[in-house]
């Protein structure tokens, strides 16, 4: 059964080979870049990608570049504008059908976004003169501009974006401030113990946890302090794979300085054309690669984080210590209430010679989630290893781009075809893992094999490269699409946890019908689309990530009752075995449960540090305690 | 306090219309459970056998006993065997012509709300469901597949006790209808129990079929809710404690017969005249019953209880997140009291669907007038209760368009083996006995069988009356009309009596005000602040209600004295009963009139009652019990024994 499955997709992807010429065979070095924005290639390196004023290329109100948005056009078709992703400038047909097919929405039903920032609706900055006074003498960059206060007021928790895009804008900080090095923060730690003002640290801004929202209990002036200037790798050490580099650097930048030169670092989180070092350092991100390469616990050499009671680091770069509880974990997932991160030394690793996507579709999700415990199990996990559940898989779907020939569209069908006939497999319960596999050719193909006979043992047929690469596509376009669904009353927004293997089914089904009960009994008119993946796969569990949206016309408070919902699936998750959190964080939405979640002497431990190391609360953002 | 129930709908009328043999062979396609995972009978047993839980269990017991661990499946796999079901569809296409002949035979009409079994489709789709019929005869369980199988629902398994399975062929044609068989008691039998659990469990998750037991436990002798057990309702909850399935339907079923086949059966049984064990030619005999008339059955499918929502706020689930779920855990503290609480809500609900016929009005008021009553008193006293009762929110059928003195000459004809009637004058008697010359205590026993026979009757509507009838109580004993007084000694009665009613343990206070407002609504009471005063008309419905509890006040004062006057020193479990059945004898010709303290259910009651009030202690399990009575130690109960 299993060879003969495997045998006739052989001939399936000889068939394929015929069809369709395959150029990214050839230059095979191509990084994960292809999913998410390309950089003008004219652009100089060095040169800063995050500029001061971010509204000049980055929405006010909804996710990422200005010139990049989804619409539907005048013929209703969906499309993608602006030049820098792959699907830029493509029409996607079954998108429309997707969109008003699940959420019940209708193109005529516009909720379209005010369309800018009313300054006047910006409260006057409550300003301590001295502070700013001293801060102007110590030469450093400050603003209290209303776009620039509004802009890191937020992160991208739905109802934050929401709210901005009614024009609402609550409690902002007041000044927000520069700093270009190590010694700047250093000085500008001083300042705020020194007069007393609220310091909250900004590195991409990709929040979604409502790190970011100012606490309304906050009496004093409220300084953003904007890392993105700090954005220098200071050295490459070749001889450890370790580099040096400043903390407010984002994501993208730093892999495409590092590829520059050979290296990578392998970390690559979802957000991370705009989430900072920095920010991954105080949230445990956690990258797709992560099989690889680690999460950033496991890829941070040496910290330094400037707090009110001074600078802490580590004497040394060896590699581990025994020197009692690791210091690094008091600054890991700190969530910025202890200090701001400013330099890292991180591992580095060669880009690896050769890349590959992949993709495999099982019958239902049930296999497919035998199958990633299978690889977990004998510890073959690709760099990346993701399981879609049925709907998501639609999704994806929906997402394909207007195929150009025909031969493609023709193959498309056979594919179809020989899935749902000839295979039998149910289109409404098939599921599909992505993946990516990464190192030297020859292991690369090696380890695909092993990969895809492990699948066939649980019914696993693969199905190319393409659907893989859409899969991952999706990602990095995802918050993009929500922006589009609010055009059209839909809602929705994403968040995860993680979970002994045993559990994963029971927690996903669980969660996932819990947002649906939910929906209903707050009189949410259609089923709400609720959805899953396995994203990550460890040794003892793996992480689940849920996306949740819904059609709220008619309703008069969507936003509440999206929180209510979210709630209520957090809670489920609670009871089924889940973590508060994978990689998200808890910011100030999910403080409630820390107690609980850590018992009440973790809680009073980390309380208790941040006493020793913040008395005055000068990091008053709120979050985690 | 009205609600609104659903009408009935008579099963027997179709079938007396069409053919038996039609209705047995005709398609059957029942509604399934969205989330049902295919399996056969035999599948399952395989699937329980390699479950990660009874593995562990087998290795566990194996390394504790030094037996192999082969060894121990195999045990495990003849208890799987024993207990299993194999239900099959010819069998139950068989019983559904036996019965369909049997049942017009036996009823006038089975009544089903139709209603509750919409609600039922809808939740059989839903999520697992769980059927709990109350227990009244051994007709129940029939009933319940026949009628599941007459509205294409799925056909439940059913727990039933291993007793059946002696009856050779009976038993093995209930097992083929969908019985699984459990051991009475098997205490500490890991294996067992882990079998039995994963069973259940096993056919709950997969959605192989409704699971039906009986929170009871077994069939109440007395027509009164049993003390429900908490044992079944564990397993069948802990798959959604455990996050294994999404939610839980338990669909409580409410079952009641105007008369009741075992009706003297059971009288018997509880003035110690032994059971017959069950046997297959023991049930041809009882083919007698075929030729009487037993009235109409009903049969009520409540609203489906979603153990999510009950659960909701009493059960942090992650209290099972740090142990793997295969490894078996005793419920918690919070776990128990919940499964507790949950129990007595569901029979409170069975009680509250359970309808009601005029002759257990009328048995009511017979018992309470030994000497009988004059027709037309009868008559307007019935009447009279019929609308307290339906105050109270009784769930009363009572003919629409009839006379009070038709329906209650109609009852009378029903149950005329229980009664003498003469010039107008009914009475409770003894009437199919041969006129012989007997013993007096043959005479007594005699009288006590229709005594008890016509008490089942009046149990089915106790609970109707049971707050108001304990508040009255405490008014009476009560040496003020202060509240709190009043409260104390409702309190006191409550506690006395909660082995003998469904009382949920921690509603004292709700219990207490739904009777102050009952009462208070009907006028019998002005409930001020600090004081409960009794109205100027009240005095006879307060009388009425106090000697409704009278026979069991007299009763347990009958094992009082006879703990405080006969025994020495100790006394064993198993001489208790006859003990104080001899002595409630004696009394019983020595003029007094308790016949109900010869029940070996009130005697158990109050002994129970006594040990959990401390009144009495058990020394050693099984053996002997140490009385520290001595009026002095049980202060409280002073006031009301001494009021008798």
């Amino acid at each position: 059964m299993a060879s003969n499955s495997s045998s006739a997709q052989q001939r399936l992807r000889i068939i394929a080979g015929h069809l369709q010429k395959r150029p990214e065979e050839e230059n095979a070095s191509v990084a994960a870049q292809e999913c998410k924005a390309e950089a003008p290639r004219s652009e100089p390196s060095s040169a800063t990608p995050v500029p001061r004023r971010r509204q000049e290329i980055m929405k006010w109100n909804g996710w990422g570049y200005s010139d990049s948005r989804f619409l539907f056009n005048k013929k209703g078709q969906a499309e993608f504008t602006g030049k820098r992703y792959r699907l830029s400038g493509l029409i996607l047909p079954s998108l429309k059908d997707w969109f008003e097919g699940t959420f019940g929405a209708n193109l005529q039903h516009r909720s379209p976004a005010t369309p800018s920032l009313n300054l006047s609706a910006v409260a006057p900055p409550h300003l301590n003169q001295p502070f700013v006074e001293d801060l102007k003498a110590a030469g450093l960059s400050v603003s209290h501009d209303p776009e620039d206060r509004v802009f890191r007021a937020h992160g991208h928790c739905l109802h934050e974006v929401f709210a901005l895009r009614e024009g609402r804008i609550g409690r902002v900080p007041d000044v927000v401030v520069w700093p270009s090095c190590h010694n700047d923060v250093e000085k500008i730690v001083e300042l705020a113990c020194k007069h007393n003002v609220c310091l909250i640290p900004y590195g991409g801004g990709t929040s979604v946890s409502s790190a970011l929202e100012c606490p309304r209990e906050e009496t004093r002036s409220i300084v953003s302090l904007d890392t993105s200037q700090m954005n220098r790798i200071l050295w490459i050490d070749e001889k450890n794979l370790t580099a040096h580099v400043e903390a407010g650097i984002i994501g993208q930048d730093l892999e495409r300085q590092l590829n520059e030169r050979g290296y990578c670092t392998g970390h690559e989180p979802d957000s991370m054309e705009f989430s900072s070092l920095g920010g991954w350092v105080a949230t445990r991100a956690s990258g797709m690669k992560k099989n690889i390469y680690g999460n950033i616990e496991d890829l941070v050499v040496h910290i330094k984080m400037v707090t009110p009671r001074g600078v802490i680091e580590k004497s040394c770069l060896g590699p581990r210590m025994s020197t009692g509880p690791d210091i690094h974990h008091f600054i890991l997932g700190s969530e910025g209430t202890l200090g701001v991160v400013t330099e890292v030394t991180l591992k580095i690793r060669p880009v690896p010679e050769y890349q590959k996507y992949g993709s495999v579709v099982f019958p239902n999700f049930q296999q497919g989630v035998a199958c990633l415990r299978e690889v977990a199990r004998q510890r073959c996990a690709p760099a990346s290893i993701r399981l879609m559940d049925n709907e998501q898989f639609q999704f994806g779907h929906a997402l394909k781009p207007q195929v150009s020939s025909i031969f493609t569209s023709f193959l498309d069908g056979l594919k179809k075809f020989y899935i749902t006939k000839f295979k039998g497999f149910d289109p409404h319960h098939l599921c599909v893992a992505t993946l990516l596999f990464e190192g030297d050719r020859g292991k690369v193909l090696q380890h695909e094999k092993q990969v895809y006979d492990i699948a066939a043992k649980f019914g696993g047929l693969a199905a190319g490269e393409d659907n893989g690469q859409r899969g991952y596509m999706l990602t990095f376009v995802i918050a993009y699409l929500r922006d589009l669904g609010m055009d059209y009353y839909v809602i929705g927004e994403s968040f995860e946890t993680s979970v002994p293997w045993d559990r994963v089914l029971d927690l996903c089904r669980n969660v996932k019908e819990r947002i649906v009960r939910e929906c209903k009994e707050r009189g949410v008119q259609f089923p709400p689309l609720s959805t899953c993946r396995v994203t990550q796969t460890y040794d003892a569990g793996a992480c689940v990530y849920f996306y949740f949206a819904f059609n709220y016309r008619g309703l008069s408070d969507p936003v509440h009752i999206y929180e209510q919902v979210e709630h209520a699936a957090r809670e489920e998750i609670l009871a089924n075995g889940g973590s508060l959190s994978h990689h998200h964080g808890v910011g100030k939405l999910r403080k409630e449960w820390m107690k609980a979640s850590v018992s009440g002497v973790g809680l009073g431990m980390l309380k208790s540090v941040k006493e020793y190391v913040d008395p005055q609360n000068i990091f008053g953002n709120g979050n985690l305690l | 306090m009205l609600k609104k129930r659903d009408d009935f709908e008579d099963i027997l009328e179709e079938r007396r219309r069409s053919s038996d043999l039609r209705y047995a062979l005709r398609c059957y396609t029942p509604t399934l459970y969205r989330g049902l995972v295919p399996c056969k009978a035999s599948m399952l047993k395989s699937i329980v056998l390699q479950s990660d839980h009874l593995q562990y269990v087998i290795k566990q017991v194996s390394s504790e006993s030094g037996e192999s661990t082969e060894g121990v499946s195999e045990e495990a796999s003849l208890i799987l065997d024993e207990m299993a079901h194999c239900l099959q569809l010819s069998t139950i296409r068989f019983f559904a012509f036996t019965l369909s002949k049997a049942f017009k035979r036996l009823f006038r009409s089975v009544c089903v709300n139709e209603e509750g079994i919409q609600r039922l489709q809808q939740a059989v789709q839903e999520h697992p469901v769980v059927l709990l019929p109350s227990h009244r005869s051994y007709m129940d369980f029939l009933m319940m597949s026949y009628l599941l199988y007459t509205y294409d629902l799925p056909l439940p398994v059913i727990a039933a006790g291993m007793d059946f399975m002696s009856m050779k062929f009976v038993g093995e044609m209930l097992r083929m209808s969908g019985a699984f068989f459990i051991r009475r008691s098997f205490g500490g039998d890991k294996l067992y129990w882990a079998v039995f659990s994963e069973y259940v469990k096993t056919m709950l998750r997969n959605g192989y079929a409704p699971i039906e037991f009986f929170l009871e436990g077994t069939r109440s002798r007395t027509c009164k809710s049993l003390t429900p057990k908490t044992g079944l309702l564990n397993i069948v909850m802990e798959p959604f404690f455990k996050g294994e399935l999404f939610d839980v339907n338990l669909v409580p079923v409410s079952i009641s017969y105007e008369r009741i086949l075992e009706e003297s059966l059971y009288a018997r049984e509880l003035l110690g005249i032994p059971k017959p064990k069950e046997s297959t030619s023991g049930l041809l005999k009882a083919r007698r019953v075929l030729s009487e008339d037993y009235g109409s059955m009903y049969v009520y499918f409540g609203h489906p209880v979603s153990v999510r929502s009950l659960a909701e706020g009493k059960i942090n689930r992650s209290q099972y997140n740090l142990l793997p779920r295969y490894i078996p855990q005793k419920p918690s503290a919070d776990t128990h009291e919940f499964l507790s609480d949950a129990a007595f809500r569901l029979v409170r609900i069975q009680e509250e669907n359970m309808v009601l016929k005029p002759w257990v009005l009328i048995a009511t008021l017979l018992l309470q007038n030994p000497d009988g009553l004059d027709l037309s008193s009868l008559a307007e006293q019935t009447d009279w209760l019929r609308h307290l009762a339906l105050a109270f929110g009784a769930f009363l059928d009572w003919p629409d368009h009839e006379a009070c003195s038709e329906v209650v000459s109609c009852s009378l004809a029903l149950h005329r083996h229980l009664l003498s009637v003469s010039a107008g004058h009914v009475q409770l008697s003894v009437t199919d006995v041969p006129q012989v010359e007997t013993t007096p205590e043959e005479a007594v026993f005699h009288q006590a069988v229709v005594v008890l026979s016509c008490a089942s009757y009046r149990n089915q509507i106790l609970h109707v009356f049971l707050r108001p009838a304990l508040l009255a109580m405490a008014m009476q004993s009560a040496n003020s009309n202060r509240k709190d007084d009043v409260y104390n000694g409702f309190n006191f009665l409550r506690k006395v009596f909660s082995n003998e009613f469904i009382l949920c343990p921690g509603d004292s206070v709700q219990d207490f005000e739904e009777a102050c407002y009952l009462l208070m609504k009907r006028g019998v009471l002005q409930v001020l602040e600090h004081e409960i005063v009794m109205s100027a008309s009240g005095h006879s419905t307060l009388a009425f209600l106090s000697s409704v509890l009278d026979p069991f006040l007299q009763g347990y004062q009958v094992v009082c004295r006879y703990l405080c006057e006969e025994t020495n020193e100790n006394l064993t479990e198993k001489e208790f009963i006859p003990a104080v059945r001899s002595f409630a004898l004696k009394l019983i010709l020595a003029g007094n009139t308790c016949y109900e303290a010869l029940s070996s259910d009130l005697q158990k009651n109050a002994l129970a009652a006594f040990l959990r009030l401390k009144a009495v202690r058990k020394l050693c399990l099984f053996t002997f019990l140490f009385l520290c009575h001595t009026g002095g130690k049980i202060p409280t109960q002073k006031p009301i024994l001494a009021r008798l």
